[in-house]
């Protein structure tokens, strides 16, 4: 197809151009005096950042790692003697019943939640990008969900998912169907949770989507129309291989944030009934602080494998920059 | 385009962002539905003889854990800036060496899932006295914004023509000097998306209010309608009406500075 060879590798988005973090062109009239003066200036400006880096990241996940090492028990906890144990906390987490289920829910909350949010989040952008009365205002009113507390989010998801009062329900029984236990059935926890997330996330989606899809210059759209490709056609043919670059990142950023969800899911069910909507930021929490007998060790064990999971996946997302950035 | 079609368009948008707003509204509906009517089947659509006991409960219950998000909010905002503006600076127009390692490591820990951070916090606040304190969570707040407030004012100062720089140096001015005269001035619409979702981002939090601060005397609002739910979950219209509250500030910020909200969110995502 010839409109998509023709097309211009663009990936402009609205916002601050960001070639920040490629070097900049080697400026030829510059005194080595000056530069020295220069780095030690740089240097100064980013001391600040750097002992913020240090002491407000690296020792919290130095203090987390050590946690995971360590036989705690609250006594200990305070008196900072707690024996080394190597990875048995480890051990004691992947040998859990819980770890299986876990593992399992993480996957299928993050992949549906994902799939969900980019789709949806996708035809929104492509409805937007037309031109009507009140266009810029509706889209700006999709924005609320995620700007709202996600406390309150998943408050008033409960609400709406109330068994005996909730709307969702009330809904259901016009339309003849049997109510549904959302949240206190094992077997709708999970998708309750995750239809709560799909909402929040929503207007991520549509907010990346829409200004990647004006990035891409309406010549070629004009241009297939011209060839007489329909609708669909334009979409899938021109505008979605367009957009790819922006939709890998929207999606490894959304990968990326939906492996930390913790807030929903333990508002609107806690993890359960007994696990079914429990994923590994769940239970690391659960197993450090919604006990009243804290079990620190395997609780920071289970975040790191998280921790895992997620830098697995941001090496894949600058990856993909990277390979972005070469023309 | 005619007109015809046109309002079939706007039509089909104002139905699409009903759905999506429904369940804001039914927030709000039932922040003011009174505890008589809220069990009601059918429900009522409007809050017929609507009541304000929510609220009142709000205004008695809540104000000291309103007081103290806002108290988190702006300190996270102060901290943030003044460690993000003068890094972003320097990524931007000084060249550092080993500037490239700093950019790649914040964009790791923004990777970082916060319940992870909560942990490592919890030891080390306990260690130096400051569990249970305001300004240990502003600290552990900060986390969320800095890698992107770096991020946010690099892109930005990158696209400051140096020639102003420049000029100011001519004019006798130090590094010093030209950052806080010339670049931050400039760069007030960086400054103003930085400080937004800094302020947004640790109202809402949740994570590391609940356990750094759960047994603080002043706690935020995430975790004054956490416990409202806990004790009072029969209380509907309360519990609602307490989150419209505190959806406010989101509200307020959505309408007054809506550009910079879109701005930040494909800055964010799409530095390119």
């Amino acid at each position: 197809m010839n409109i998509r060879t023709q097309a211009p590798p663009t990936r402009s988005v609205d916002g601050p151009s960001g070639a920040a973090f490629s070097a900049a062109p080697p400026r030829a009239a510059r005194h080595r005096a000056a530069q020295v003066t220069s780095q030690w200036a740089a240097w100064a400006f980013l001391t600040p950042i750097t002992v913020y880096l240090i002491a407000f990241y690296a020792y919290p996940l130095y203090r987390n790692l050590d946690l995971s090492l360590r036989h705690y028990t609250v006594r200990s906890f305070v008196y900072g003697n707690a024996e080394f144990i190597g990875l048995d906390n480890y051990r004691t987490v992947l040998v859990d019943p819980t770890f299986l289920p876990a593992l399992g829910h993480t996957v299928v909350f993050t992949l549906v939640s994902l799939a969900l949010q980019f789709s949806i989040g996708m035809a929104l952008a492509v409805f937007f990008t037309q031109h009507f009365r009140l266009s810029v205002t509706l889209r700006a009113l999709f924005l609320v969900p995620w700007l709202l507390p996600l406390i309150v989010s998943a408050s008033t998801w409960s609400w709406l998912l109330n068994s005996d009062s909730g709307i969702v329900n009330t809904a259901l029984a016009l339309l003849g169907v049997d109510p549904v236990n959302w949240l206190t059935s094992p077997d709708w926890s999970l998708t309750s949770v995750i239809i709560a997330n799909v909402w929040i996330g929503i207007p991520f989606n549509l907010v990346v989507l829409y200004s990647g899809l004006r990035g891409i210059p309406p010549h070629i759209h004009e241009a297939a129309a011209l060839d007489g490709a329909t609708g669909w056609q334009r979409f899938w043919r021109v505008t979605f291989p367009l957009l790819r670059p922006v939709s890998a990142i929207t999606l490894l950023l959304g990968l990326v944030y939906t492996l930390k969800v913790f807030d929903i899911i333990w508002i609107m069910t806690k993890g359960g009934p007994v696990d079914s909507s429990t994923t590994f930021a769940t239970w690391s929490y659960r197993l450090g602080f919604g006990n009243p007998l804290p079990a620190f060790g395997p609780g920071a064990a289970v975040g790191n494998l998280l921790i895992v999971m997620a830098v697995v996946f941001g090496l894949i997302y600058i990856r993909v920059q990277r390979k972005q950035q070469q023309p | 385009m005619t007109t015809k079609r046109s309002g079939a368009k706007t039509a089909a948008g104002l139905a699409a962002t009903a759905v999506m707003l429904f369940p804001v509204y039914w927030m709000i509906n039932v922040s003011f539905t009174s505890d008589q009517r809220m069990r009601k089947s059918p429900p009522d659509w409007f809050p017929v003889d609507g009541t304000l006991d929510g609220y009142r409960a709000v205004l008695d219950q809540q104000l000291p854990y309103l007081g103290a998000s806002l108290i988190v909010g702006l300190g996270t905002v102060a901290l943030t800036l003044a460690v993000a503006a003068p890094a972003g600076f320097a990524l931007a127009k000084l060249r550092p060496r080993g500037g490239g390692v700093l950019s790649f490591l914040l964009l790791v820990a923004q990777m970082i899932p916060g319940i992870i951070m909560a942990m490592g916090y919890y030891a080390f606040l306990l260690n130096i006295g400051m569990l249970n304190t305001l300004p240990g969570v502003i600290i552990a707040d900060t986390t969320i914004a800095v890698p992107f407030a770096v991020l946010i004012f690099t892109a930005f100062m990158a696209g400051i023509p140096d020639e102003i720089m420049q000029a100011a140096v001519t004019d006798g001015a130090g590094t010093l000097r030209t950052f806080w005269s010339v670049i931050m001035p400039v760069s007030r619409n960086a400054t103003v998306t930085v400080s937004l979702f800094a302020f947004l981002w640790a109202w809402s939090d949740f994570v590391f209010a609940s356990t750094l601060d759960s047994g603080g005397t002043l706690r935020p609002i995430t975790l004054g309608i956490y416990h409202y739910i806990g004790n009072n979950n029969q209380e509907w219209n309360a519990i609602m009406a307490t989150a419209v509250v505190a959806s406010i500030p989101a509200t307020v910020l959505l309408v007054l500075a809506q550009r910079y909200v879109a701005a930040g969110v494909s800055a964010g995502a799409v530095k390119d």
